[in-house]
């Protein structure tokens, strides 16, 4: 049985390692860090922390005053509030400036769970992915996580790093990760699935199911939404019959919308989505939820099977 | 005890202004768009502050020591390119190109200005971005200070009060800002669109030390920024009363000028006035 961990628990012990080797990190929280994690760089670092309260806004704006100083400013609370509460501060002030700001967005999703639609961000990665200069990462689990944080924190300019509230399970061997190349999980020229964030993990499942039924799909984990690695899902899309693709997100804008944008340009494949069809969460547990939105692995089968048997 | 500035020092920082109103009222009416009246009304406000207490090294822009200026209300970014301008920031000639395809100076302020910290233009937002750089300076036991101009309807967001109140939590008291209290916004007087009165309470009940002054007297105008700078434990802000338009008759107190560039004819007007 595969380790699981809070992808939250792993942020705040990589903002701390980060902390120790460098005093130009500097910390924002909204009166989340319990939740967040940033209470664990807090302790160790209280004069580079500040808590700014229920103003995400103030504190957004805020980062890029401290970024313009040379800091390198991680901002964190949950999602929603992020993306949607602080849009026009994180477009405005932060991205057009080009600042060295980190948002790392947690209880992004479905599987925040019981709080139900009001924290379940579903459209932040859209959101973000609209606004120049940004880069997004959805790491798949606590490894990555760590990975993600510390590809952000070396790469000057705004990030927006996406992590759920429960734990997940932890992939294995994955290989190297870099920021903007995705890394190809199973081998499989039959049907591509391009999955982000807890998704990679139902995609094994689907992958699984599917290698008893005699198909050999390729999984990919597309960790990197913004810079999006083209080069890898155009191969899937030459190589196999085509794409599913997966997230706990919107089917629109999000990463389902990136791959429509490539292949279709470039290079026109079937591509079936995954993901929430425009449509509010809701309270539930979080494996409820996966199943009530249909995302699970027995959903990407579903639409791989009617990919390679069209 | 109040520091006295010579007569000819103040007349000098008047004339500078005066000449600040010429170039804000030429580079509009070469843009054919742009803000002369609340760029007008903060002239004398910002003009003391470039040519008497801001520590700044326009040669070097990026100095770390220097005081930092953030221009909130970021449509009045005319006033502060003249400005920029007469202190060598980059050469007078630019200021012809404001508006233009390629100008590096943008409608609203960007980065690529030297001189220009950080991006405006969305109102509400730039104190919080000075709370931002006060805590910089803290962090790094850095002595620079902070300003910030304010708009009057900006204060209308949200996010100022957010910003007010994380300034006095933090005990940001190397932080000042200045508020251009014309009265005026895009729709009408501030007092029937959304009335900001009591204002100097509100700052005081959100921990602001506050200085009420006539914005356009240079000798108040010193005084409060010495008054702020000798204030610690919390921000100060300066509630400069002023006049929309300023410097310019048919300007001042007319709310079309707020987002009107004069005309051909009205700039020789503007010009002749502001000669004498």
């Amino acid at each position: 049985m595969a380790e699981s961990l809070y992808q939250r628990d792993v942020y705040g012990q990589a903002l701390v390692e980060l902390g120790k080797q460098n005093k130009d990190i500097v910390v924002l929280d909204a009166d989340l860090s319990g939740s967040t994690r940033t209470s664990i760089f807090a302790k160790e670092f209280p004069e580079r922390f500040f808590n700014f309260g229920v103003a995400e806004q103030n504190m957004m704006a805020a980062s890029a005053g401290l970024a313009s100083c040379r800091k390198t400013v991680f901002v964190s609370t949950f999602a929603i509030f992020a993306s949607g509460r602080a849009w026009d501060q994180v477009r405005n002030t932060i991205c057009y400036s080009n600042f060295d700001v980190k948002i790392v967005a947690t209880h992004a999703g479905l599987t925040v769970g019981p709080d139900g639609a009001s924290h379940q961000a579903l459209e932040d990665v859209a959101l973000m992915r609209a606004i120049p200069n940004m880069n997004i990462i959805v790491p798949c689990d606590g490894p990555q996580t760590r990975e993600a944080v510390i590809a952000a924190a070396g790469h000057k300019g705004p990030f927006y790093i996406r992590l759920g509230r429960p734990k997940v399970p932890t992939i294995e061997n994955k290989g190297e990760f870099k920021l903007g190349k995705a890394q190809v999980l199973t081998p499989g020229n039959d049907v591509a699935i391009i999955a982000c964030g807890i998704m990679v993990s139902q995609g094994l499942a689907a992958v699984k199911s599917l290698s008893e039924k005699g198909i050999k799909a390729r999984l990919i984990n597309l960790h990197s939404i913004r810079p999006m690695d083209c080069e890898t899902v155009l191969k899937a899309a030459k190589e196999t019959k085509g794409i599913v693709v997966c997230e706990e997100h919107t089917i629109v804008g999000g990463l389902a919308s990136s791959i429509d944008e490539v292949v279709a340009e470039n290079y026109p494949t079937a591509v079936k989505r995954v993901g929430v069809n425009k449509r509010f969460g809701q309270s539930g547990e979080p494996d409820e939820l996966l199943r009530e939105y249909n995302l699970t692995g027995p959903d990407i089968e579903k639409a791989a099977l009617s990919i390679v048997r069209k | 005890m109040i520091k006295e500035y010579p007569q000819a020092q103040i007349k000098g920082l008047e004339e500078q202004a005066k000449k600040i109103r010429r170039l804000i009222v030429q580079m509009l009416v070469r843009a054919g768009s742009g803000h002369p009246g609340g760029s007008l009304s903060a002239t004398d406000l910002i003009t003391v502050l470039y040519f008497e207490v801001l520590r700044h090294n326009p040669k070097e822009p990026a100095w770390q020591e220097r005081d930092r200026f953030h221009l909130s209300k970021g449509h009045c970014c005319p006033l502060l390119y003249a400005i920029l301008a007469e202190r060598g920031y980059f050469p007078l000639e630019e200021l012809w190109t404001l508006r233009k395809l390629g100008s590096v100076l943008q409608g609203h302020p960007d980065r690529r200005t030297p001189g220009i910290e950080v991006a405006s233009g969305s109102l509400g937002q730039g104190l919080s971005v000075s709370v931002g750089m006060s805590l910089a300076a803290k962090i790094d036991k850095k002595d620079f200070r902070v300003y910030t101009l304010l708009g009057d309807g900006e204060t209308q967001e949200g996010n100022i009060w957010e910003a007010a109140m994380a300034a006095s939590h933090f005990k940001c008291d190397n932080l000042c800002a200045i508020l251009d209290y014309n009265g005026f916004q895009i729709d009408g007087k501030i007092c029937d669109i959304m009335e900001l009165e009591p204002l100097a309470a509100k700052w005081q009940a959100f921990g602001w030390h506050t200085i009420e002054i006539d914005g356009h007297d240079v000798k108040q105008i010193l005084a409060a920024y010495d008054q702020a700078k000798a204030i610690k434990g919390k921000p100060s802000i300066i509630i400069a009363r002023t006049v929309k338009g300023k410097g310019v008759s048919f300007m001042e107190n007319v709310c079309d000028f707020h987002g009107r560039a004069p005309t051909k004819e009205e700039s020789e007007k503007a010009l002749k006035e502001l000669d004498g």
